[in-house]
C-alpha cells in the first residue's frame, strides 16, 4: 500500500497541492456546496445587470429563471464529461505515446496511424461516426441480437477519450522526448526495468514538464464539448439552447452561454500562465 | 444486428435530384474548401494586424490586441457561430437585421466571418510570437539604418516571422478546415453536413462517414504537402528548421 501511494506522489506536484484538491473535491461539495451556490447566483445576477445594461431590451427574468437549470443539469454534464474524458484520455494518449516510443514497429505504426487519423478527421464527424457506430459495435461485442443501447453520455464519453487521447499522446510524447537521456539510464544502471523506469522516473517528470499544455488541452476540450449540440444532448450549451427555443430568447440565452464559458476558459487559462511561470522556475 | 452494406450507394442517385451521392459529398467537399479558404484570409489579415500589435512598443495597442485574442480564444467556436448568426442580427438596428436574415447564403457569410474571427486570435498568437522570436538586434538594426518602426516591420521583421510561424500557421489552417465542420449547426451544407444527408436519405450511414472520411484525409495530405513546398521555399538557412 505504501509503495503504490509513494508511486502515486511521484506524479504529483507537492503535498500542498494534493491538499488543495482533497479540500476542492471533497470538502467543497459538502461543506461550501451551498455557500458557492449562493455565491454562483449572485454572480449571475451581476452578468444579467451588465447584460441588461448593455443590450436594448435585454429580458434578464429568463436567465433568472433558468440559471438553476442550466448550472445543475447542464454545466454538471460539461464538467464532469471535461474531467472524465480528460483523466482517461491522458491515460489512453500516455499509452499510445510509449507505443509510438517502444521501438517496436507494430506498435509504433498502430499509434502513428491513430493519432495522425484522429487529428485530421473534424470533431462533429468523430462524434456523429461514433454515436452510429458504438450501438453496432456494443452489439457484435455481447453478441445481442440488435444494436446496442449506449446511452448519450457514455457515447459521448467514448467519443471524447478516444478523438482526445490522440492530442494527449501528441503533448506526452514530447514531454517524454523532454526528458534528457540520462535519466532513464541512470534508472536501467539501478537495475530497474522499463516499467519501473517509465512509471518512477521519466512518466512523472514528462507530466510535469508538460501539465501547462495539458491543462491548456483540456481548456480545448472543455470548449469543444460543446459540439455535443449536435446530439441535442443536454450540455450546458445545448441546456440554454433548450430554454431559447422554448421562451424565443435566443439573444439573452446565448450571450449568457458565451459569458459563462469565456469566465470558466479565461480563468483556467490564467491558472495555466501562473503554473507555467512556476514550472520554469524549477527548471 | 445485422448492416446491409452496399458501397455502390455513391453511384446512385440522391432524392435531391441533383445527381448522385457522390456529386452530394462532392458539393460538400467544395463548401467545406471555400469557405476555409475565405475564413483563412480574413485570419490571415485580421490575425496579423493583432498580432502585430501585440508586439508593438505601445501599451493601448497590446491591450486591445490582448483582449481580441482572449476574446475570441475562450468561447466555443460553436457559440461564436450562434451569436453571428442568431445574436447578431437582433442587436443591429430592425432594417440592418432584417435585411440579414434575408441575406442568401447567410450561413456561408456567417461562417466565413465567424470561423475568420475565431481563427484569426490563434493566428494572432502565432505572429506574435514569431516577431518576438526574432533577436533584438534585428529591430535594433532598422531603426538604426533609419527606418520608422512600419518600413522596420515591412522589411526586416515580418518577412522573417512568417517564415518561421509557417508550420504553426499550417496547422492553425488544418483546424480552420476541420473546424467548418462546426457550420452544419446553422445550416451551411459542407462535407459533414453532406455525409449526414446522404445517411438520412439512404440510411447507409457508414459508406456515407467513410467517403466523409477519406475525403477530410486527402484534403489534409494535400494541404500538408503544399505546406512543405512552401516551408523549402521560403526557409530561412541557419535555422534549426531551416535545411542547409
Amino acid at each position: 500500500m505504501g509503495s503504490v501511494l509513494s508511486t502515486i506522489g511521484r506524479y504529483l506536484p507537492a503535498p500542498t497541492t494534493i491538499f488543495l484538491l482533497l479540500l476542492t473535491i471533497v470538502v467543497a461539495p459538502l461543506v461550501l456546496g451551498p455557500m458557492l451556490f449562493t455565491l454562483l447566483g449572485q454572480v449571475v445576477s451581476v452578468i444579467v445587470a451588465i447584460l441588461t445594461f448593455l443590450i436594448p431590451n435585454f429580458d434578464g427574468d429568463v436567465i433568472n429563471r433558468s440559471w438553476q437549470y442550466l448550472f445543475l443539469e447542464g454545466l454538471r454534464f460539461t464538467l464532469m464529461l471535461t474531467v472524465y474524458a480528460t483523466v482517461l484520455g491522458v491515460i489512453l494518449g500516455t499509452i499510445l505515446a510509449l507505443m509510438r516510443l517502444s521501438g517496436i514497429k507494430a506498435l509504433d505504426w498502430f499509434a502513428t496511424g491513430y493519432t495522425t487519423l484522429f487529428r485530421s478527421l473534424p470533431l462533429v464527424l468523430v462524434i456523429f461516426w461514433f454515436y452510429f457506430l458504438l450501438p453496432y459495435i456494443g452489439g457484435w461485442v455481447w453478441g445481442l441480437e440488435r444494436p446496442m443501447q449506449v446511452g448519450a453520455f457514455n457515447s459521448a464519453l467514448i467519443t471524447f477519450t478516444l478523438f482526445e487521447a490522440a492530442y494527449f499522446a501528441e503533448i506526452m510524447r514530447a514531454g517524454i522526448q523532454s526528458i534528457p537521456k540520462g535519466q532513464a539510464a541512470a534508472g536501467y544502471a539501478l537495475g530497474l526495468n522499463y516499467w519501473q523506469v517509465m512509471g518512477l522516473v521519466v512518466l512523472p517528470q514528462a507530466f510535469r514538464n508538460m501539465l501547462p499544455v495539458l491543462l491548456t488541452q483540456t481548456i480545448i476540450l472543455f470548449q469543444d464539448t460543446s459540439l455535443v449540440y449536435v446530439l441535442s444532448l443536454t450540455d450546458f450549451l445545448g441546456a440554454a439552447s433548450k430554454i431559447a427555443q422554448r421562451d424565443g430568447r435566443l439573444v439573452e440565452m446565448y450571450l449568457f452561454a458565451a459569458v459563462i464559458y469565456f469566465l470558466i476558459s479565461f480563468s483556467l487559462s490564467l491558472l495555466v500562465k501562473r503554473l507555467q511561470d512556476r514550472v520554469a522556475i524549477v527548471r | 444486428m445485422n448492416y446491409n452494406w452496399n458501397w455502390g450507394i455513391y453511384w446512385q442517385a440522391s432524392p435531391e435530384g441533383t445527381g448522385t451521392y457522390a456529386t452530394l459529398l462532392m458539393s460538400g467537399l467544395m463548401w467545406t474548401i471555400i469557405t476555409a479558404l475565405c475564413a483563412w484570409v480574413i485570419a490571415l489579415s485580421v490575425g496579423s494586424v493583432f498580432g502585430i500589435m501585440r508586439t508593438l512598443p505601445s501599451k493601448w495597442a497590446n491591450f486591445f490586441a490582448t483582449c481580441w485574442i482572449e476574446l475570441f480564444r475562450n468561447i466555443p467556436i460553436l457559440v461564436q457561430l450562434f451569436l453571428w448568426f442568431f445574436v447578431l442580427p437582433e442587436l443591429l438596428p430592425k432594417a440592418w437585421g432584417t435585411a440579414l436574415k434575408q441575406l442568401p447564403n447567410a450561413p456561408f457569410y456567417t461562417a466565413v466571418i465567424g470561423l475568420g474571427f475565431a481563427t484569426s486570435s490563434r493566428v494572432a498568437v502565432q505572429v506574435a510570437a514569431g516577431v518576438k522570436a526574432l533577436p533584438r538586434g534585428q529591430s535594433m538594426a532598422g531603426y538604426a539604418m533609419g527606418l520608422t518602426t512600419a518600413q522596420t516591420y515591412r522589411y526586416v521583421l515580418l518577412p522573417m516571422a512568417y517564415r518561421i510561424v509557417l508550420p504553426p500557421l499550417t496547422s492553425e489552417f488544418l483546424n480552420l478546415i476541420k473546424n467548418t465542420s462546426v457550420a452544419l449547426t446553422i445550416g451551411l451544407l459542407e462535407l459533414t453536413f453532406r455525409a449526414r444527408t446522404m445517411q438520412e436519405y439512404s440510411f447507409q450511414v457508414f459508406e456515407a462517414f467513410t467517403a466523409a472520411t477519406i475525403l477530410y484525409l486527402i484534403v489534409n495530405v494535400f494541404v500538408v504537402m503544399l505546406a512543405r513546398q512552401l516551408e523549402l521555399k521560403v526557409a530561412v538557412p541557419g535555422y534549426m528548421g531551416g535545411g542547409k
